[in-house]
């Protein structure tokens, strides 16, 4: 306890510097902008702006990336109160009873709430970052290569799981994801597979152009033809205070959410926007009066923002201390720790503990700065709606090319990102999820190596996956989810991800 | 009938035919001792399964043509936009390009008026660039004209 509080010490003097504290601002900013802005996720803004991190030290660029992931969090709720349209996946849920307490002219008290609640969860989660991620890491310290491949292949099982909708399509795609993350130059034998002469591809697909493609320029695609989108509700600065009444009814689901945010994060998959789902069910289930969801009630703003934003803090548990993505976000800043030379893992707190207590720390700072942000300059960032579609998506655009482009100053990195945005596009229309082919990508190389070091120790023995204890507990666990996926093939009932998948179309009110 | 899960199961397991197909020239391996090809075919294997399994049972899936495809030529549209600019970046440089691209997309696709088309497409092109280019010195091509 008192050696994590001296460490953290450690960590505000770095975060407190002029310099960090600036660009833990921009990201925030940043973050903001892009979960305002319909057509850009965190995803996208994160792998577009890479490039610009590359003049910075690994410490401000780490943390200038990490602000744009929870700012986007915050921004997303903006646009799902007062436009009732997910300014990102995760505040889907925001928008049912969100839009609906901005109709009945409780614009601002929603949006204070949605902003104090992610405060909260965000520096509560920070707490159990802070304390979960040293032990975590020392336990990983007795992984050898097997225990990473189980570790991996728990980990596209448990994201398949989590997806909305059919495990299968979810599988198919990490399959998917994992073919084109073959790719490329074998790490063990120098033998080209796969690249047709293009020597920019000896290096693999990166995840970059495969985001910003699958996520960004599909997105545009599908939806730049689409008609424009509701007017703007524009609150007012005076009615940003919520009732006492308010105040009480989402003191509980705040807290709930927080905990449940952070535990969904941990776990591998598209955990920020399960945890706002599985908050939303739990707090209409646990309320005495159900019947106000879905017509502006408290707790369904309350409990999805916090969980969305605790969720964001837990995914950096397993990044930071085992080195290993639970999803498509996780695995882009793990992908820009590498480029600025950091490897996560269970040494980098030991090896580089200013970067790791800095990022906390500046964690802690950026919820601060999100706080004040959202809740005044609100109608600033609102304002940015009000720019049309058609003049905003073609400068996204503009930005996607750059961002991609900047990374290798390679063309064929801008030829891969339209290839993935036309496959994202058809993907989406045949209601594909493509988060899982992103992680696919990244966990190839890293899972191809563990299983042939894995057989060079065991001398091709295969046993060596269950007869250690670890990997033998990660696989197993692997294999329950694997038969819990069969349970509404057997009983032709629809499980939480098929009505997760039909709450995201919105086609069921929960 | 045709089904969004059918056809995707179908051109997943096509793709996997293909990895298959193309997996001949590297060598295998042995399964205690895996090759550069051993990781694709298994995972093509994979792939194929859960391509065979979509089409088998894909039959309750959304019809194809429900899927809405309302908005194609305007996809279409912006992605040759986007392959122009993958294919000018390098031979007309960052500027040109760009400036070129968003003035096809705001005149023509999105038919915007013809003073702010050409205004905006300038200053977003000659805006990036001074900000990534000269600000944060992330290097872009500048072409034969220096643009």
């Amino acid at each position: 306890m008192v050696e994590t509080l001296q460490n953290l010490a450690l960590g505000f003097s770095v975060a407190l510097t002029p310099g960090v504290l600036f660009y833990a601002f921009v990201g925030c900013v940043v973050g903001t902008l892009v979960g305002v802005l319909p057509g850009i996720g965190p995803l996208a803004g994160i792998s577009l702006l890479l490039p610009a991190t590359f003049g910075m030290d690994a410490t401000r660029a780490i943390v200038m990336l990490a602000g744009i992931y929870y700012g986007a969090m915050y921004g997303g709720s903006t646009t799902s109160i007062l436009m009732r349209i997910p300014g990102e996946a995760a505040s889907v849920m925001t928008c049912i009873d969100g839009y609906a307490m901005a109709r009945k002219g409780r614009a601002g008290a929603a949006l204070a709430i949605a902003a104090v609640g992610s405060y909260v969860a965000g520096t509560v989660s920070v707490v159990a970052l802070m304390f979960l991620a040293p032990p975590l890491a020392s336990f990983a310290l007795r992984f050898g290569p097997p225990e990473y491949f189980a570790l991996l292949v728990l980990g596209l099982l448990v994201l398949a799981y989590m997806s909305g909708g059919s495990m299968v399509k979810a599988l198919a795609m990490a399959a998917l994801g994992l073919l084109l993350g073959m790719i490329g130059i074998d790490q063990m034998t120098g033998y080209f597979r796969f690249a047709y002469g293009v020597v920019e591809l000896g290096d693999g697909i990166g995840v970059v152009p495969v985001a910003v493609g699958l996520f960004g320029l599909a997105e545009i695609l599908a939806t730049a033809g689409l008609p424009t989108p509701p007017e703007v509700i524009k609150p007012k600065l005076r009615e940003l205070l919520p009732s006492r009444r308010e105040w009480s009814q989402s003191a509980w689901p705040i807290g709930r959410g927080t905990v449940l945010g952070f535990l969904i994060g941990i776990i591998p998959g598209s955990a920020h926007i399960i945890s706002s789902f599985v908050s939303y069910a739990v707090e209409r289930r646990l309320s005495k009066h159900p019947e106000e969801f879905g017509r502006g009630a408290v707790a369904g703003v309350a409990g999805p923002e916090s969980a969305n934003n605790s969720a964001t803090s837990g995914a950096f548990v397993p990044m930071l201390a085992l080195g290993v993505p639970s999803g498509p976000i996780p695995a882009v800043m793990l992908a820009a720790m590498m480029v600025h030379g950091v490897s996560p893992g269970p040494l980098l707190i030991k090896q580089q503990p200013e970067l790791f207590w800095g990022f906390i720390a500046s964690m802690y700072v950026g919820n601060v700065v999100l706080l004040i942000l959202n809740l005044p300059l609100v109608g600033v960032f609102v304002n940015l709606l009000r720019v049309p579609y058609p003049v905003l998506y073609p400068s996204i655009l503009v930005f996607c090319i750059l961002g991609v482009y900047a990374v290798n100053g390679s063309v064929v990195d801008v030829w891969i990102m339209l290839v993935m945005g036309a496959l994202g596009y058809v993907l989406r229309k045949l209601d594909f999820e493509t988060a899982p082919i992103v992680l696919g990508v990244i966990l190839a190389p890293m899972i191809e190596m563990a299983l042939r070091q894995s057989l060079a120790m065991s001398d091709g023995h295969y046993g060596i996956f269950v007869t250690r204890p670890i990997a033998g507990t990660l696989l197993a666990v692997g294999g329950v989810l694997l038969l819990l996926s069969l349970k509404p093939l057997i009983t032709r009932s629809l499980d939480w991800r098929a009505r997760l998948a039909l709450a995201e179309k919105g086609e069921e009110r929960l | 009938m045709l089904t969004t899960d059918r056809v995707a199961g179908a051109a997943l397991a096509l793709l996997a035919l293909v990895v298959f197909w193309e997996s001949r020239k590297l060598p295998l391996g042995s399964l205690s001792n895996p090759g550069p090809a051993y990781m694709p075919v298994v995972l093509a294997g994979v792939l194929l399964a859960f391509g065979v399994a979509l089409v088998i049972v894909g039959g309750r899936a959304a019809k194809l043509a429900a899927a809405g495809w309302s908005e194609w030529r305007h996809a279409v549209a912006i992605f040759a936009v986007c392959a122009f600019g993958a294919w000018a970046l390098e031979r007309l440089g960052y500027r040109a390009t760009v400036a070129v691209a968003l003035a096809f997309m705001l005149g023509v696709v999105e038919r915007r008026g013809v003073v702010f088309t050409v205004a905006f497409s300038l200053a977003l092109a000659v805006g990036t660039f001074l900000l990534f280019d000269t600000l944060l010195r992330v290097p872009l091509p500048r072409g034969p004209f220096g643009l």
